[in-house]
């Protein structure tokens, strides 16, 4: 269960950002919305721990992200969350299997090549595992960066402005394929985008 | 996949820039060690050889040249000494022992030295075969003279006049190989021992042998070749003789009073060795500050490398921090790879001295019939793994101190 309580947060004196609570229990889907300079991502991040708010308070499933220590931030959120962006970075040194690898060696999970591969094979992209990720098409690139957020099974994936460089038929597949993700693992999901084209597809909806 | 894993494939991944650093390293790190064994070696065989030696007499000339000749026997001799006066320095009470010498002839390239049994004690010379020369024309050689040239107990060959090789042969004269000596790590393996009367009998008889040459036909290019006037024994000369004192006391007053009153010369080998290393260690630490120079700029280059790609790389950096990576295991990956570089660079440096040393080592042994015995670490190498890792962490420095400072919000966003 993800819980926000009266989240503020300021870059400067003039950009100051407010967000409204959110409450999103085991297994749901929610879909923020919002024009571009409203704070989608400084939210995201406020979700994830990647920023510490001003004030107000982030819960997952009982435990305080913002008031974690930030050693333990760390790796709390390689346990727990899984980070999609909205252009995909990997590691790019090695190729696509050993990117999976990487994921689940930093969250202290055993390196299991069976899940990686069990996981390319859902998001269509098995064929890929050898490949370097700049040999990869970006829509490629994207579904493996889908598999790097959710192959420990998180309890949260955050997803920021993922269809936003995608066509209509990319647009849809990854937003299906988030949504299978997500409830192959009970998952909550949590989608910010500025994209029209997601309008109607989830559960709960909120504009900033 | 672990951090250390990550590290190789990052350095693979840029192959040019870790080679340019690595060959920095290894250039660096093999010209410093390569010096630092050879000195080792060279001094150590330098002093290996003047154990028990506290002055030598020669006729006058450079006392380097009389050192070198005499205790090294890699230079040409200055002269010779009358016997009579060397029997009246023996007699100086402050003279503990004495070791005669006469050389100038050589078999293949190695020097055959007339002398007595206390040449051989003075190194702790045993036997490997055979015996010790007991007749005038019985040799006993050194170990790498036997190994080098094959010669056996029982063999025999005839000496040339001179140290080059093909000079004029003493035909008349055959000499025999009665015994071979282990190896003593000193000048010893390198020479062909006799006794001193074998060499003046190689040269009476030349002089007599050349004297009816002349008589029957005019070759007149022959009389150079000797010099030395060996039919009475009172006119007999050696080469230099090597001097053991009683007391310190000699040590000062001996070689002045040889240098100021006789037609003899002097020396003392700890001076003249010390003296010649002063003059080397000019060259020597040059080679070594620019071979510190092109190690400092192998740490530039790393430094270079690691900062320069920190660019492109913070975003898998600040992905690595997303999936739960720690700040402290990014600066160990950054730290590891500026390392990884640096100790393989010397490790490279290292092997690479060894095959030099090696290469040096065989160029001694067919210049100057030296060799170097073994290939041991020398202590400052240590040293040498200390500035290596010193500046594989120091070029890692400022790039770990960036990555640990990364904002991952901010350029994640920027993205």
């Amino acid at each position: 269960m993800l819980r926000t309580r009266s989240l503020t947060f300021s870059y400067d004196e003039n950009t100051s950002f407010d967000f409204p609570d959110l409450q999103l229990e085991s297994g749901e889907k929610m879909l923020l919305f919002g024009e571009s300079g409203v704070g989608k991502t400084t939210f995201l991040h406020l979700i994830a721990g990647l920023l510490r708010p001003n004030t107000g308070s982030v819960e997952l499933k009982g435990t305080m992200i913002s008031e974690l220590p930030s050693s333990q931030l760390d790796r709390y959120r390689g346990e727990n969350i899984g980070l999609v962006f909205q252009s995909p970075h990997f590691v790019q040194a090695i190729n696509v299997l050993e990117n999976l690898s990487l994921v689940q060696y930093l969250a202290k999970k055993p390196q299991d090549k069976k899940r990686s591969i069990a996981v390319l094979q859902s998001l269509g992209v098995a064929d890929k595992k050898f490949k370097k990720p700049n040999q990869l098409s970006q829509g490629e690139q994207q579904r493996v960066s889908i598999a790097m957020a959710v192959i420990n099974s998180p309890q949260l994936i955050l997803a920021d402005e993922p269809t936003a460089s995608l066509d209509d038929k990319n647009c849809k597949r990854v937003v299906d394929l988030l949504k299978e993700q997500a409830e192959a693992s009970n998952s909550q999901l949590i989608i910010i985008t500025h994209d029209q084209r997601l309008r109607g597809k989830f559960q709960h909806t909120v504009t900033l | 996949m672990n951090i250390f894993k990550l590290s190789i494939r990052n350095m693979m991944n840029r192959p040019l820039s870790t080679m340019m650093s690595l060959i920095l390293l290894t250039l660096g790190v093999g010209m410093i060690a390569l010096l630092l064994n050879v000195n080792k070696h060279i001094q150590e065989q330098m002093e290996n050889n003047i154990r028990g030696i506290d002055m030598v007499v020669g006729a006058k000339g450079s006392p380097l040249q009389l050192i070198l000749s005499a205790v090294y026997h890699i230079d040409v001799p200055t002269g010779n000494i009358a016997m009579q006066e060397v029997e009246e320095l023996k007699r100086n009470r402050y003279v503990a022992s004495t070791v005669p010498l006469s050389y100038g002839d050589t078999f293949q390239g190695y020097r055959i030295v007339g002398t007595d049994y206390s040449y051989t004690n003075l190194y702790n010379a045993e036997l490997q075969e055979g015996r010790l020369w007991e007749h005038t024309f019985e040799v006993t050689i050194g170990a790498t003279v036997a190994q080098n040239l094959g010669l056996v107990t029982g063999d025999k060959f005839v000496s040339s006049h001179g140290f080059a090789e093909g000079g004029g042969l003493h035909e008349s004269n055959s000499f025999k190989v009665v015994g071979v000596l282990s190896y003593t790590n000193s000048v010893l393996d390198q020479l062909i021992l006799t006794a001193t009367e074998s060499i003046w009998e190689v040269h009476t008889h030349e002089e007599d042998n050349v004297t009816e040459v002349m008589s029957g036909s005019e070759g007149g290019d022959h009389l150079e070749e000797e010099h030395e006037d060996p039919d009475h024994s009172e006119d007999r000369e050696i080469t230099a003789m090597l001097v053991k004192f009683r007391s310190p006391v000699g040590l000062i007053q001996i070689p002045r009073s040889i240098n100021e009153d006789t037609n003899m010369q002097a020396a003392v080998p700890a001076f003249e060795v010390n003296r010649l290393f002063g003059l080397l260690g000019v060259g020597v630490d040059t080679i070594n500050a620019i071979a510190l120079v092109i190690m400092i700029v192998s740490g530039l280059s790393i430094f270079i490398s690691l900062y320069s790609t920190l660019k492109d790389r913070q975003y898998e950096m600040a992905l690595m921090r997303t999936h739960g990576a720690t700040r402290l295991q990014l600066v160990w990956l950054i730290v590891q790879e500026g390392m990884l570089l640096t100790l393989s660079g010397f490790l490279l440096g290292i092997v690479f001295s060894r095959i030099g040393l090696w290469l040096v080592s065989n160029l001694m042994k067919s210049n100057f019939h030296y060799e170097f015995n073994g290939f041991s670490w020398v202590a400052e190498e240590r040293w040498l793994l200390v500035i290596a890792a010193c500046i594989g962490f120091f070029a890692s420095l400022i790039p770990s101190i960036s990555v640990y400072r990364i904002n991952i919000s901010k350029i994640l966003s920027e993205a």
